[in-house]
């Protein structure tokens, strides 16, 4: 079985958050693109699974939707270790047109599962892993913690509200993953920085797809009222602010 | 155009959040123009269901037929189907596990433009414009849906519960689904038992690397209790081990918004920020003054979290014995 990892390129997520002076456009001067935190566990864990000798992996592939700004992040798929990457040359920030361009790379190529991160970390859509599988018609199972193989069965642990299920499903399929599915990412070793220079990237042109969405403007939350402290020998007036002011006691 | 609103069971009971998803649709109908229908899928009793007519909803449909546990597939097409029975044009779930796995496959099902993590009530019906979380909460964006459908997730906390002493009628819904027709099967379910969950609560307590150790989470439970609340952590205590990765709170663990968050130990880098900033009040409690969470907080304290915990908590009882 291939894996096919959906990868999304971000701003780190220590950026701080600025918009064009007129608040349709995200100002991204000076800000350092990562691999999505949650498509980065996707990678992680399907590497585990491939070097896993007990486990039917051939290979892993990792996509993503973008211009050629996008290629540093996926060669950073490479250097950790993904065999092959795709990357589909467009420009979209609506979630349908993405998945539709996803859904055509994953169509042509043989591939038992899909694995998408739960949310990007600028758009938090939650959206994108979802729609692939109902364009191509195959199952997903969303929330996932853990993958694994059980015999001829994928089993995927999800997060249901108040604890966790064991679901097992048919290839193909997509999961939707979150944190949990691997403990730590993964950092590049020099030695997949050389060798992710030899693997293939391939660019393939975009599908038609309809746009579901527009991001009209941006704006940022208003700004605090400075924090009102308390001495720490005085812990009964904090228990009186909060009851008595913020009425949240 | 009438709004449909996808209200959850848990063991056939609706909690909280399926009033406010309730409230909120009716808003949005009231915009629209149109009426609200609930769809409630799963057995529950009667008397429970027509309780969703005092939040708003004059039509409850009751899908009783379901698989054990939730296939996507199924769902999508039980809650499409009750789209075209009712007319709906609007469909409204909750931003949460189930919401987040259902709603993009209803998006390309209905061909309905999806703006997840909403946070109010549409500024426009025509064309559908909303106001949605973006960048973890760090800034919001306004989204156009392009769409003759429309759905909304709405980020939870984000609306008030208003009862209307409404009543709605209560319809058996036998959509032509094939239920035994689920891809996917339940192995194994484990339920965490008598805990409140940290989506749920209204008051989080909250502990960092400032706990020193997990042995010191003794306190920051009795606080949760006394408050009736639940328990969160930090990135790095949750990576330690500490805690589960359930209560990680921030960016990439859960994003909530309750009434109070108390942070002890919790530095607030930007991405624990971005997680719990939509708090309504926030009360934090760290030994170094210049740490970045009193940017974000309401009240603050400059202290030992293991010294100020104990007090706060003989002081909030001492307080309500009054």
């Amino acid at each position: 079985m291939r894996i096919l990892v959906c990868i999304s390129n971000v701003p780190d997520t220590t950026t701080k958050v600025k918009f064009s002076t007129d608040l349709t456009s995200f100002d991204d001067s000076g800000v350092q693109w990562i691999i999505n935190p949650w498509d980065e566990l996707a990678l992680t864990r399907a590497m585990e699974l491939k070097e896993d000798a007990s486990n039917p992996v051939s290979g892993v592939s990792v996509v993503s939707v973008g211009s050629a700004l996008v290629e540093p992040t996926l060669r950073k798929t490479l250097a950790i270790g993904a065999d092959d990457a795709i990357r589909v040359d467009a420009n979209s920030s609506d979630a349908h047109y993405v998945a539709a361009q996803l859904a055509a790379v994953a169509a042509n190529g043989d591939y038992g599962a899909i694995l998408c991160g739960i949310e990007s970390s600028d758009y938090n859509g939650s959206a994108v892993g979802g729609m692939i599988s109902e364009i191509l018609g195959i199952p997903s199972v969303s929330a996932v913690s853990g993958l694994k193989f059980a015999g001829d069965k994928v089993v995927l642990s999800r997060d249901i509200d108040g604890g966790k299920e064991e679901v097992s499903v048919p290839a193909p399929f997509v999961a939707v993953v979150q944190k949990g599915i691997a403990r730590e990412p993964r950092i590049a070793a020099m030695r997949g920085i050389m060798m992710a220079r030899k693997k293939p990237l391939q660019v393939v042109p975009a599908v038609e797809a309809e746009t579901f969405t527009a991001y009209k403007s941006f704006a940022m939350p208003e700004p605090k009222a400075p924090c009102r402290m308390v001495d720490a020998d005085n812990v009964k007036e904090l228990v009186h602010l909060l009851q008595n002011e913020a009425k949240v006691l | 155009m009438s709004v449909l609103v996808y209200t959850e069971n848990w063991d056939g009971k609706f909690k909280k959040l399926s009033y406010e998803l309730v409230s909120y649709a009716k808003t949005v109908a009231a915009l629209a123009g149109g009426d609200v229908t609930a769809l409630s899928i799963g057995s529950v009793d009667q008397d429970e269901l027509s309780t969703l007519g005092n939040y708003g909803a004059s039509l409850v449909l009751s899908a009783d037929a379901a698989p054990s546990g939730l296939d996507n597939q199924v769902y999508t097409s039980i809650i499409a189907a009750a789209m075209e029975k009712c007319g709906a044009r609007i469909l409204v779930l909750a931003h949460n596990n189930t919401g987040k796995a259902l709603a993009p496959r209803l998006s390309v099902k209905l061909k309905a433009g999806l703006a997840a993590a909403v946070i109010a009530v549409p500024e426009s019906a025509g064309p559908l414009v909303v106001n949605k979380k973006v960048y973890s909460g760090k800034a919001f964006a306004k989204v156009e849906i392009l769409t003759d459908k429309a759905i909304l997730t709405l980020s939870q906390n984000s609306f008030e519960i208003c009862e209307t002493g409404g009543t709605a009628t209560v319809e058996a819904f036998d959509p032509d689904v094939d239920v035994a027709a689920a891809a996917t099967s339940i192995q194994d379910v484990q339920k965490q038992e008598g805990k409140l969950l940290l989506s749920d609560a209204d008051v989080v307590i909250s502990g960092g690397r400032g706990m020193k150790s997990p042995d010191n989470w003794a306190p920051i439970e009795e606080l949760a209790t006394l408050l009736e609340g639940a328990t969160a952590c930090s990135r790095p205590v949750s990576d330690e081990g500490w805690r589960p990765h359930s209560e990680h709170t921030g960016q990439t663990g859960k994003i909530i918004a309750p009434n109070l968050y108390m942070a002890f130990g919790i530095s607030g880098a930007i991405q624990h920020l971005a997680g719990v900033s939509s708090s309504k009040c926030i009360v934090a409690v760290n030994t170094d003054k210049d740490a970045p969470i009193f940017e974000a907080a309401d009240y603050g304290i400059v202290g030992d979290a293991l010294k100020v915990l104990p007090e706060l908590i003989s002081e909030i009882r001492a307080a309500r014995a009054q």
